[in-house]
Protein backbone atom coordinates (compact mmCIF):
# COMPACT_ATOMS: atom_id res chain seq x y z
CA UNK A 1 0.00 0.00 0.00
CA UNK A 2 1.29 3.42 -0.82
CA UNK A 3 0.76 6.58 1.16
CA UNK A 4 -1.65 7.73 -1.53
CA UNK A 5 -3.79 4.60 -1.03
CA UNK A 6 -4.18 5.11 2.70
CA UNK A 7 -4.68 8.87 2.64
CA UNK A 8 -8.49 8.83 2.24
CA UNK A 9 -8.79 6.67 5.36
CA UNK A 10 -6.52 8.78 7.57
CA UNK A 11 -9.04 11.45 8.55
CA UNK A 12 -11.86 9.13 9.67
CA UNK A 13 -9.38 6.84 11.45
CA UNK A 14 -7.83 9.81 13.26
CA UNK A 15 -11.29 10.97 14.32
CA UNK A 16 -12.12 7.46 15.51
CA UNK A 17 -8.86 7.25 17.44
CA UNK A 18 -9.53 10.62 19.08
CA UNK A 19 -13.02 9.44 20.03
CA UNK A 20 -11.53 6.25 21.50
CA UNK A 21 -8.96 8.20 23.49
CA UNK A 22 -11.66 10.50 24.84
CA UNK A 23 -13.84 7.53 25.80
CA UNK A 24 -10.93 5.80 27.59
CA UNK A 25 -10.03 9.03 29.39
CA UNK A 26 -13.65 9.46 30.52
CA UNK A 27 -13.91 5.89 31.81
CA UNK A 28 -10.53 6.19 33.53
CA UNK A 29 -11.49 9.53 35.11
CA UNK A 30 -14.83 8.15 36.29
CA UNK A 31 -13.05 5.17 37.82
CA UNK A 32 -10.53 7.39 39.61
CA UNK A 33 -13.26 9.64 41.03
CA UNK A 34 -15.31 6.62 42.14
CA UNK A 35 -12.33 5.02 43.90
CA UNK A 36 -11.43 8.35 45.48
CA UNK A 37 -15.00 8.76 46.77
CA UNK A 38 -15.20 5.19 48.05
CA UNK A 39 -11.87 5.52 49.85
CA UNK A 40 -12.99 8.83 51.38
CA UNK A 41 -16.31 7.35 52.54
CA UNK A 42 -14.65 4.20 53.89
CA UNK A 43 -13.17 6.42 56.62
CA UNK A 44 -16.73 7.13 57.88
CA UNK A 45 -16.59 3.64 59.39
CA UNK A 46 -12.93 3.47 60.48
CA UNK A 47 -11.52 5.32 63.49
CA UNK A 48 -9.98 7.67 64.36
CA UNK A 49 -12.65 10.23 63.52
CA UNK A 50 -12.12 13.97 63.41
CA UNK A 51 -15.31 15.31 65.02
CA UNK A 52 -14.05 18.88 65.14
CA UNK A 53 -13.33 18.86 61.37
CA UNK A 54 -16.74 17.34 60.61
CA UNK A 55 -18.40 20.07 62.66
CA UNK A 56 -16.29 22.69 60.88
CA UNK A 57 -17.42 21.29 57.49
CA UNK A 58 -21.06 21.31 58.60
CA UNK A 59 -20.79 24.97 59.59
CA UNK A 60 -18.88 25.90 56.44
CA UNK A 61 -21.22 24.07 54.05
CA UNK A 62 -24.51 24.48 55.91
CA UNK A 63 -24.54 27.58 58.07
CA UNK A 64 -22.55 29.87 55.78
CA UNK A 65 -24.55 28.79 52.71
CA UNK A 66 -27.84 29.48 54.42
CA UNK A 67 -28.25 33.12 53.27
CA UNK A 68 -27.66 32.36 49.59
CA UNK A 69 -29.85 29.24 49.63
CA UNK A 70 -32.59 31.04 51.56
CA UNK A 71 -32.67 33.97 49.14
CA UNK A 72 -32.67 31.64 46.15
CA UNK A 73 -35.53 29.58 47.60
CA UNK A 74 -37.69 32.58 48.55
CA UNK A 75 -37.39 34.25 45.16
CA UNK A 76 -37.86 30.97 43.31
CA UNK A 77 -41.08 30.30 45.25
CA UNK A 78 -42.31 33.82 44.47
CA UNK A 79 -41.51 33.52 40.76
CA UNK A 80 -43.11 30.07 40.60
CA UNK A 81 -46.35 31.43 42.05
CA UNK A 82 -46.37 34.33 39.59
CA UNK A 83 -45.63 32.13 36.57
CA UNK A 84 -48.13 29.52 37.69
CA UNK A 85 -50.79 32.18 38.00
CA UNK A 86 -50.11 33.30 34.42
CA UNK A 87 -50.12 29.76 33.03
CA UNK A 88 -52.89 28.18 35.05
CA UNK A 89 -55.29 31.10 34.60
CA UNK A 90 -55.58 30.06 30.91
CA UNK A 91 -57.23 26.84 32.12
CA UNK A 92 -59.12 28.42 35.04
CA UNK A 93 -56.94 26.32 37.33
CA UNK A 94 -55.55 29.03 39.64
CA UNK A 95 -56.43 26.90 42.65
CA UNK A 96 -53.57 24.58 41.71
CA UNK A 97 -50.95 27.30 42.25
CA UNK A 98 -50.21 26.22 45.82
CA UNK A 99 -49.92 22.58 44.69
CA UNK A 100 -47.56 23.44 41.86
CA UNK A 101 -45.33 25.55 44.09
CA UNK A 102 -44.96 22.93 46.82
CA UNK A 103 -44.44 20.07 44.34
CA UNK A 104 -41.81 21.97 42.33
CA UNK A 105 -39.96 23.20 45.38
CA UNK A 106 -39.78 19.95 47.31
CA UNK A 107 -39.15 17.57 44.44
CA UNK A 108 -36.94 19.57 42.09
CA UNK A 109 -36.09 23.20 42.58
CA UNK A 110 -35.22 23.04 46.27
CA UNK A 111 -32.50 20.39 45.96
CA UNK A 112 -31.25 21.36 42.50
CA UNK A 113 -30.92 25.09 43.14
CA UNK A 114 -29.45 24.58 46.61
CA UNK A 115 -26.99 22.05 45.13
CA UNK A 116 -25.91 24.47 42.40
CA UNK A 117 -25.54 27.35 44.86
CA UNK A 118 -23.46 25.22 47.23
CA UNK A 119 -21.38 23.93 44.30
CA UNK A 120 -20.47 27.51 43.41
CA UNK A 121 -19.79 28.61 46.97
CA UNK A 122 -18.41 25.57 48.77
CA UNK A 123 -17.13 23.28 45.99
CA UNK A 124 -14.89 26.06 44.69
CA UNK A 125 -13.61 26.87 48.19
CA UNK A 126 -12.83 23.20 48.92
CA UNK A 127 -10.93 22.79 45.65
CA UNK A 128 -8.97 25.99 46.26
CA UNK A 129 -8.11 25.05 49.85
CA UNK A 130 -7.02 21.49 49.10
CA UNK A 131 -5.29 22.58 45.88
CA UNK A 132 -3.24 25.15 47.79
CA UNK A 133 -2.41 22.55 50.41
CA UNK A 134 -1.26 20.19 47.65
CA UNK A 135 1.01 22.68 45.86
CA UNK A 136 2.54 23.93 49.13
CA UNK A 137 3.34 20.35 50.32
CA UNK A 138 0.90 20.56 53.24
CA UNK A 139 -0.79 17.31 52.15
CA UNK A 140 2.61 15.55 52.04
CA UNK A 141 3.36 17.06 55.45
CA UNK A 142 0.20 15.42 56.84
CA UNK A 143 1.45 12.03 55.65
CA UNK A 144 4.81 12.55 57.38
CA UNK A 145 2.94 13.35 60.61
CA UNK A 146 1.18 9.97 60.80
CA UNK A 147 -2.07 11.38 59.46
CA UNK A 148 -3.91 9.96 56.47
CA UNK A 149 -4.89 12.98 54.31
CA UNK A 150 -7.97 11.12 53.03
CA UNK A 151 -9.16 10.65 56.60
CA UNK A 152 -8.21 14.14 57.78
CA UNK A 153 -9.14 16.26 54.76
CA UNK A 154 -11.57 14.35 52.56
CA UNK A 155 -13.79 12.24 54.85
CA UNK A 156 -15.01 15.14 57.06
CA UNK A 157 -15.86 17.21 53.99
CA UNK A 158 -17.77 14.37 52.32
CA UNK A 159 -19.69 13.75 55.55
CA UNK A 160 -20.33 17.49 55.90
CA UNK A 161 -21.79 17.70 52.38
CA UNK A 162 -23.88 14.58 52.91
CA UNK A 163 -25.48 15.93 56.10
CA UNK A 164 -25.57 19.69 55.54
CA UNK A 165 -27.34 19.86 52.19
CA UNK A 166 -30.54 18.01 53.26
CA UNK A 167 -30.84 20.42 56.19
CA UNK A 168 -30.31 23.38 53.88
CA UNK A 169 -32.87 22.01 51.41
CA UNK A 170 -35.46 21.46 54.14
CA UNK A 171 -35.10 25.09 55.16
CA UNK A 172 -35.12 26.13 51.48
CA UNK A 173 -38.30 24.14 50.84
CA UNK A 174 -40.07 25.90 53.70
CA UNK A 175 -38.87 29.32 52.56
CA UNK A 176 -39.77 28.61 48.91
CA UNK A 177 -43.31 27.60 49.85
CA UNK A 178 -43.46 30.70 52.03
CA UNK A 179 -42.40 32.83 49.04
CA UNK A 180 -45.23 31.33 46.98
CA UNK A 181 -47.62 31.91 49.86
CA UNK A 182 -46.67 35.59 50.11
CA UNK A 183 -47.35 36.13 46.39
CA UNK A 184 -50.53 34.01 46.52
CA UNK A 185 -51.96 35.81 49.52
CA UNK A 186 -50.76 39.38 48.93
CA UNK A 187 -50.68 39.73 45.15
CA UNK A 188 -52.99 37.08 43.69
CA UNK A 189 -55.73 37.54 46.30
CA UNK A 190 -55.88 33.98 47.68
CA UNK A 191 -57.32 33.44 51.10
CA UNK A 192 -54.18 32.71 53.22
CA UNK A 193 -55.87 29.86 55.08
CA UNK A 194 -57.08 28.20 51.90
CA UNK A 195 -53.65 28.58 50.25
CA UNK A 196 -51.94 26.94 53.23
CA UNK A 197 -54.57 24.20 53.42
CA UNK A 198 -54.07 23.45 49.71
CA UNK A 199 -50.33 23.27 50.27
CA UNK A 200 -50.52 20.95 53.25
CA UNK A 201 -53.25 18.71 51.79
CA UNK A 202 -51.49 18.25 48.47
CA UNK A 203 -47.95 17.70 49.77
CA UNK A 204 -46.92 14.08 50.29
CA UNK A 205 -44.15 12.69 52.43
CA UNK A 206 -42.55 11.11 49.35
CA UNK A 207 -42.17 14.56 47.73
CA UNK A 208 -40.17 15.89 50.66
CA UNK A 209 -38.19 12.70 51.29
CA UNK A 210 -37.21 12.31 47.63
CA UNK A 211 -35.98 15.91 47.65
CA UNK A 212 -33.94 15.32 50.77
CA UNK A 213 -32.39 12.15 49.35
CA UNK A 214 -31.49 14.10 46.23
CA UNK A 215 -30.00 16.80 48.46
CA UNK A 216 -27.82 14.26 50.28
CA UNK A 217 -26.53 12.90 46.95
CA UNK A 218 -25.90 16.42 45.61
CA UNK A 219 -24.09 17.40 48.83
CA UNK A 220 -21.86 14.36 48.48
CA UNK A 221 -21.20 15.16 44.80
CA UNK A 222 -20.29 18.78 45.51
CA UNK A 223 -17.86 17.78 48.29
CA UNK A 224 -16.46 14.92 46.21
CA UNK A 225 -15.75 17.12 43.20
CA UNK A 226 -14.23 19.87 45.37
CA UNK A 227 -12.01 17.40 47.21
CA UNK A 228 -11.04 15.33 44.15
CA UNK A 229 -10.01 18.25 41.96
CA UNK A 230 -8.27 20.08 44.82
CA UNK A 231 -6.47 16.98 46.10
CA UNK A 232 -5.14 16.15 42.64
CA UNK A 233 -4.28 19.67 41.51
CA UNK A 234 -0.81 20.30 40.09
CA UNK A 235 1.28 23.17 38.90
CA UNK A 236 0.99 26.10 41.29
CA UNK A 237 -1.55 28.92 41.15
CA UNK A 238 -2.69 28.03 37.64
CA UNK A 239 -3.33 24.44 38.68
CA UNK A 240 -5.34 25.54 41.70
CA UNK A 241 -7.41 27.86 39.49
CA UNK A 242 -8.09 25.03 37.03
CA UNK A 243 -9.04 22.71 39.91
CA UNK A 244 -11.54 25.27 41.19
CA UNK A 245 -13.16 25.64 37.79
CA UNK A 246 -13.28 21.87 37.25
CA UNK A 247 -14.82 21.33 40.69
CA UNK A 248 -17.68 23.78 40.06
CA UNK A 249 -18.37 22.73 36.47
CA UNK A 250 -18.26 18.97 37.13
CA UNK A 251 -20.37 19.25 40.29
CA UNK A 252 -22.99 21.33 38.45
CA UNK A 253 -23.21 18.93 35.52
CA UNK A 254 -23.34 15.90 37.84
CA UNK A 255 -26.11 17.48 39.92
CA UNK A 256 -28.27 17.88 36.80
CA UNK A 257 -27.45 14.38 35.54
CA UNK A 258 -28.09 12.72 38.90
CA UNK A 259 -31.30 14.74 39.28
CA UNK A 260 -32.62 13.00 36.18
CA UNK A 261 -31.42 9.57 37.31
CA UNK A 262 -32.91 9.94 40.80
CA UNK A 263 -36.20 11.28 39.42
CA UNK A 264 -36.40 8.22 37.18
CA UNK A 265 -35.71 5.99 40.17
CA UNK A 266 -38.27 7.66 42.42
CA UNK A 267 -41.12 8.56 40.13
CA UNK A 268 -40.90 6.79 36.75
CA UNK A 269 -43.88 4.51 36.20
CA UNK B 1 23.67 -5.60 63.80
CA UNK B 2 25.70 -2.41 63.96
CA UNK B 3 26.72 -2.92 60.31
CA UNK B 4 23.09 -2.63 59.15
CA UNK B 5 22.52 0.81 57.73
CA UNK B 6 19.57 2.72 59.14
CA UNK B 7 18.51 3.44 55.56
CA UNK B 8 19.62 1.36 52.58
CA UNK B 9 18.48 2.24 49.06
CA UNK B 10 19.24 -0.12 46.18
CA UNK B 11 18.55 0.30 42.47
CA UNK B 12 15.86 2.92 43.04
CA UNK B 13 14.18 4.04 39.82
CA UNK B 14 11.46 6.62 39.32
CA UNK B 15 10.24 8.15 36.08
CA UNK B 16 7.58 10.74 35.36
CA UNK B 17 6.27 9.90 31.90
CA UNK B 18 9.28 9.56 29.63
CA UNK B 19 11.59 11.43 31.99
CA UNK B 20 13.73 9.15 34.15
CA UNK B 21 14.46 11.06 37.34
CA UNK B 22 16.04 8.29 39.41
CA UNK B 23 17.84 5.60 37.45
CA UNK B 24 19.25 3.07 39.88
CA UNK B 25 20.13 5.02 43.03
CA UNK B 26 22.20 3.15 45.65
CA UNK B 27 22.67 4.86 49.01
CA UNK B 28 23.46 3.77 52.58
CA UNK B 29 22.97 5.94 55.64
CA UNK B 30 24.52 4.64 58.85
CA UNK B 31 22.61 4.97 62.13
CA UNK B 32 22.99 8.28 63.96
CA UNK B 33 24.87 9.93 61.08
CA UNK B 34 23.88 12.76 58.77
CA UNK B 35 23.97 12.24 55.01
CA UNK B 36 23.77 15.24 52.71
CA UNK B 37 22.66 14.64 49.12
CA UNK B 38 23.73 17.36 46.69
CA UNK B 39 22.90 17.80 43.03
CA UNK B 40 21.59 20.28 40.51
CA UNK B 41 18.02 21.49 40.32
CA UNK B 42 15.69 18.85 38.91
CA UNK B 43 18.10 15.95 39.44
CA UNK B 44 15.66 14.11 41.70
CA UNK B 45 16.91 14.90 45.21
CA UNK B 46 13.42 15.66 46.50
CA UNK B 47 12.02 12.64 44.64
CA UNK B 48 14.59 10.45 46.43
CA UNK B 49 13.52 11.48 49.93
CA UNK B 50 9.83 11.43 48.97
CA UNK B 51 10.30 7.82 47.87
CA UNK B 52 12.03 6.96 51.17
CA UNK B 53 9.19 8.62 53.10
CA UNK B 54 6.51 6.81 51.06
CA UNK B 55 5.14 10.02 49.53
CA UNK B 56 6.00 8.70 46.05
CA UNK B 57 5.96 5.12 44.85
CA UNK B 58 9.18 4.10 43.09
CA UNK B 59 9.05 2.16 39.83
CA UNK B 60 11.78 -0.29 40.88
CA UNK B 61 14.37 -0.93 43.56
CA UNK B 62 14.31 -1.42 47.30
CA UNK B 63 14.28 0.83 50.35
CA UNK B 64 15.28 -0.79 53.63
CA UNK B 65 14.83 0.83 57.01
CA UNK B 66 16.59 -1.05 59.83
CA UNK B 67 17.00 -3.93 57.38
CA UNK B 68 13.30 -4.25 56.49
CA UNK B 69 12.22 -3.51 52.91
CA UNK B 70 9.39 -0.98 53.26
CA UNK B 71 8.28 -1.45 49.66
CA UNK B 72 7.51 -5.13 50.23
CA UNK B 73 5.78 -4.98 53.59
CA UNK B 74 2.07 -4.34 54.16
CA UNK B 75 0.83 -0.76 54.31
CA UNK B 76 0.22 -0.78 58.08
CA UNK B 77 3.74 -2.00 58.88
CA UNK B 78 5.32 0.50 56.46
CA UNK B 79 3.29 3.31 58.02
CA UNK B 80 4.42 2.23 61.49
CA UNK B 81 8.08 2.19 60.39
CA UNK B 82 7.79 5.56 58.71
CA UNK B 83 6.02 7.05 61.75
CA UNK B 84 9.50 7.28 63.27
CA UNK B 85 10.45 9.91 60.66
CA UNK B 86 10.20 13.69 60.70
CA UNK B 87 10.51 16.01 57.71
CA UNK B 88 11.36 19.67 57.29
CA UNK B 89 9.93 20.80 53.94
CA UNK B 90 11.62 23.35 51.71
CA UNK B 91 8.88 25.96 52.14
CA UNK B 92 7.99 24.91 55.68
CA UNK B 93 4.61 23.44 54.57
CA UNK B 94 3.03 24.69 57.79
CA UNK B 95 -0.72 24.15 58.04
CA UNK B 96 -2.06 27.66 57.51
CA UNK B 97 -5.43 26.80 59.05
CA UNK B 98 -3.81 26.06 62.43
CA UNK B 99 -1.91 28.33 64.84
CA UNK B 100 1.79 27.69 65.31
CA UNK B 101 1.45 25.64 68.51
CA UNK B 102 -1.06 23.27 66.88
CA UNK B 103 1.32 22.85 63.94
CA UNK B 104 4.09 21.87 66.34
CA UNK B 105 1.84 19.56 68.38
CA UNK B 106 0.24 17.98 65.30
CA UNK B 107 2.53 14.93 65.23
CA UNK B 108 2.17 14.42 68.99
CA UNK B 109 -1.62 14.48 68.77
CA UNK B 110 -1.60 12.18 65.73
CA UNK B 111 0.72 9.75 67.51
CA UNK B 112 -1.56 9.72 70.57
CA UNK B 113 -4.60 9.13 68.35
CA UNK B 114 -2.89 6.25 66.55
CA UNK B 115 -1.78 4.58 69.78
CA UNK B 116 -5.13 5.23 71.51
CA UNK B 117 -3.40 7.17 74.28
CA UNK B 118 -4.82 10.37 75.66
CA UNK B 119 -3.14 13.75 75.55
CA UNK B 120 -5.09 16.87 76.50
CA UNK B 121 -4.83 20.05 74.49
CA UNK B 122 -3.21 21.74 77.50
CA UNK B 123 -0.54 19.02 77.66
CA UNK B 124 0.00 19.25 73.90
CA UNK B 125 0.37 23.03 74.20
CA UNK B 126 2.94 22.66 76.97
CA UNK B 127 4.92 20.15 74.88
CA UNK B 128 4.71 22.46 71.84
CA UNK B 129 5.99 25.41 73.89
CA UNK B 130 8.92 23.30 75.10
CA UNK B 131 9.84 22.26 71.55
CA UNK B 132 9.49 25.84 70.32
CA UNK B 133 12.01 26.74 73.03
CA UNK B 134 14.44 24.15 71.62
CA UNK B 135 14.45 26.00 68.29
CA UNK B 136 14.83 29.40 69.93
CA UNK B 137 11.24 30.61 69.78
CA UNK B 138 9.25 32.04 72.69
CA UNK B 139 5.98 30.37 73.79
CA UNK B 140 4.08 33.49 72.64
CA UNK B 141 4.97 32.55 69.03
CA UNK B 142 2.68 29.55 69.48
CA UNK B 143 -0.36 31.82 69.32
CA UNK B 144 0.62 33.30 65.95
CA UNK B 145 -0.55 32.03 62.57
CA UNK B 146 1.97 30.72 60.01
CA UNK B 147 1.24 33.66 57.70
CA UNK B 148 2.45 36.03 60.43
CA UNK B 149 5.94 34.48 60.54
CA UNK B 150 9.10 35.45 58.65
CA UNK B 151 10.82 32.86 56.42
CA UNK B 152 13.39 32.05 59.12
CA UNK B 153 10.72 31.63 61.79
CA UNK B 154 8.70 29.38 59.48
CA UNK B 155 11.76 27.14 59.08
CA UNK B 156 12.21 27.03 62.86
CA UNK B 157 8.56 26.13 63.37
CA UNK B 158 8.84 23.51 60.61
CA UNK B 159 11.87 22.07 62.40
CA UNK B 160 10.02 22.12 65.73
CA UNK B 161 7.11 20.26 64.12
CA UNK B 162 9.48 17.69 62.60
CA UNK B 163 11.22 16.90 65.92
CA UNK B 164 8.24 17.22 68.32
CA UNK B 165 7.40 13.51 68.26
CA UNK B 166 11.11 12.64 68.72
CA UNK B 167 11.65 10.74 65.47
CA UNK B 168 14.72 8.59 64.93
CA UNK B 169 14.98 9.63 61.25
CA UNK B 170 14.96 13.24 60.09
CA UNK B 171 14.74 14.51 56.51
CA UNK B 172 15.53 18.04 55.45
CA UNK B 173 14.57 19.39 52.03
CA UNK B 174 16.81 22.37 51.26
CA UNK B 175 16.62 23.75 54.79
CA UNK B 176 18.44 27.03 54.06
CA UNK B 177 16.89 27.95 50.70
CA UNK B 178 15.55 31.51 50.71
CA UNK B 179 17.29 32.48 53.94
CA UNK B 180 20.09 35.01 54.40
CA UNK B 181 23.52 33.48 55.21
CA UNK B 182 23.30 34.24 58.92
CA UNK B 183 19.82 32.78 59.31
CA UNK B 184 20.95 29.82 57.18
CA UNK B 185 23.81 29.18 59.62
CA UNK B 186 21.41 29.49 62.57
CA UNK B 187 19.02 26.92 61.05
CA UNK B 188 21.93 24.59 60.27
CA UNK B 189 23.12 24.89 63.88
CA UNK B 190 19.63 24.05 65.15
CA UNK B 191 19.45 21.05 62.82
CA UNK B 192 22.80 19.71 64.05
CA UNK B 193 21.76 20.26 67.69
CA UNK B 194 18.40 18.53 67.19
CA UNK B 195 19.89 15.56 65.35
CA UNK B 196 22.54 15.08 68.07
CA UNK B 197 20.08 15.53 70.95
CA UNK B 198 17.63 13.00 69.51
CA UNK B 199 20.36 10.61 68.33
CA UNK B 200 18.59 10.55 64.97
CA UNK B 201 19.72 9.56 61.51
CA UNK B 202 19.42 12.51 59.13
CA UNK B 203 19.20 12.90 55.36
CA UNK B 204 19.38 16.43 53.99
CA UNK B 205 19.29 17.66 50.43
CA UNK B 206 20.73 20.99 49.52
CA UNK B 207 22.65 22.98 46.93
CA UNK B 208 24.21 25.14 49.61
CA UNK B 209 27.80 23.91 50.05
CA UNK B 210 28.36 25.73 53.35
CA UNK B 211 25.14 24.22 54.69
CA UNK B 212 26.09 20.75 53.39
CA UNK B 213 29.39 20.85 55.25
CA UNK B 214 27.81 22.16 58.45
CA UNK B 215 25.02 19.57 58.54
CA UNK B 216 26.56 16.46 57.01
CA UNK B 217 28.88 13.77 58.28
CA UNK B 218 28.83 12.25 54.81
CA UNK B 219 27.76 13.54 51.41
CA UNK B 220 26.64 12.06 48.11
CA UNK B 221 26.21 13.63 44.69
CA UNK B 222 23.16 12.78 42.57
CA UNK B 223 23.68 13.24 38.84
CA UNK B 224 21.73 11.81 35.91
CA UNK B 225 19.59 9.76 38.27
CA UNK B 226 22.48 8.01 40.03
CA UNK B 227 24.82 8.61 42.95
CA UNK B 228 28.11 9.47 41.22
CA UNK B 229 30.18 10.18 44.33
CA UNK B 230 30.00 9.55 48.04
CA UNK B 231 32.43 10.56 50.74
CA UNK B 232 32.95 12.65 53.85
CA UNK B 233 31.13 15.96 53.78
CA UNK B 234 34.32 17.70 54.85
CA UNK B 235 35.92 16.54 51.57
CA UNK B 236 33.21 17.98 49.34
CA UNK B 237 35.33 20.84 48.05
CA UNK B 238 38.30 18.60 47.14
CA UNK B 239 36.60 15.35 46.22
CA UNK B 240 38.70 14.67 43.13
CA UNK B 241 35.53 13.87 41.20
CA UNK B 242 35.14 16.21 38.25
CA UNK B 243 31.32 16.26 38.46
CA UNK B 244 31.39 17.13 42.17
CA UNK B 245 34.20 19.65 41.67
CA UNK B 246 32.30 21.48 38.94
CA UNK B 247 29.15 21.57 41.08
CA UNK B 248 30.73 22.57 44.38
CA UNK B 249 32.86 25.29 42.79
CA UNK B 250 30.05 26.51 40.54
CA UNK B 251 32.06 26.25 37.29
CA UNK B 252 30.31 26.73 33.97
CA UNK B 253 32.68 24.36 32.16
CA UNK B 254 32.74 20.68 32.97
CA UNK B 255 30.86 17.42 32.61
CA UNK B 256 27.58 18.90 33.89
CA UNK B 257 25.79 20.57 31.00
CA UNK B 258 22.75 22.73 31.69
CA UNK B 259 19.74 21.16 30.05
CA UNK B 260 17.88 24.02 28.43
CA UNK B 261 15.00 21.87 27.30
CA UNK B 262 14.25 18.21 27.16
Amino acid sequence: MTGRDTAPLDAPLDALAALGRAAIATVRGTGRITLFGLEGMSHFFRPPWYGRLFWHSLVEIGYYSLPVVALTAVFTGMVLALQAATGLSRFNAESAIANLVVLSMTRELGPVLAGLMVAGRVGAAMAAELGTMRVTDQIDALSTLQTDPMKYLVAPRLAGGLVALPILVLIGDILGVLGGFVIGALKLGFNPGVYLANTVNFMQTADVVSGLVKAAVFGLLVALMGCYHGYNSRGGAQGVGAATTSAVVSASVLILAFDYVLTELFFAR
Amino acid sequence: MSDTPKIRVRGLCKAFGAKKVLDGVDLDVAPRTSMVVIGGSGTGKSVLIKCILGLLEPDAGSIEIDGADVLRMDREAATELRSHAGMLFQNGALFDSLPVWENVAFGLLAQARRKHTRITRAEARARADAVLGQVGLAPSVGDLWPSELSGGMQKRVGLARAIAHQPDMLFFDEPTTGLDPIMGAVIDGLIVDCVKRLGSTAVAITHDMASAQRIGDRAAMLHHGRIVWEGRAAELLESGNEVVDQFTHGRREGPIQMELRR
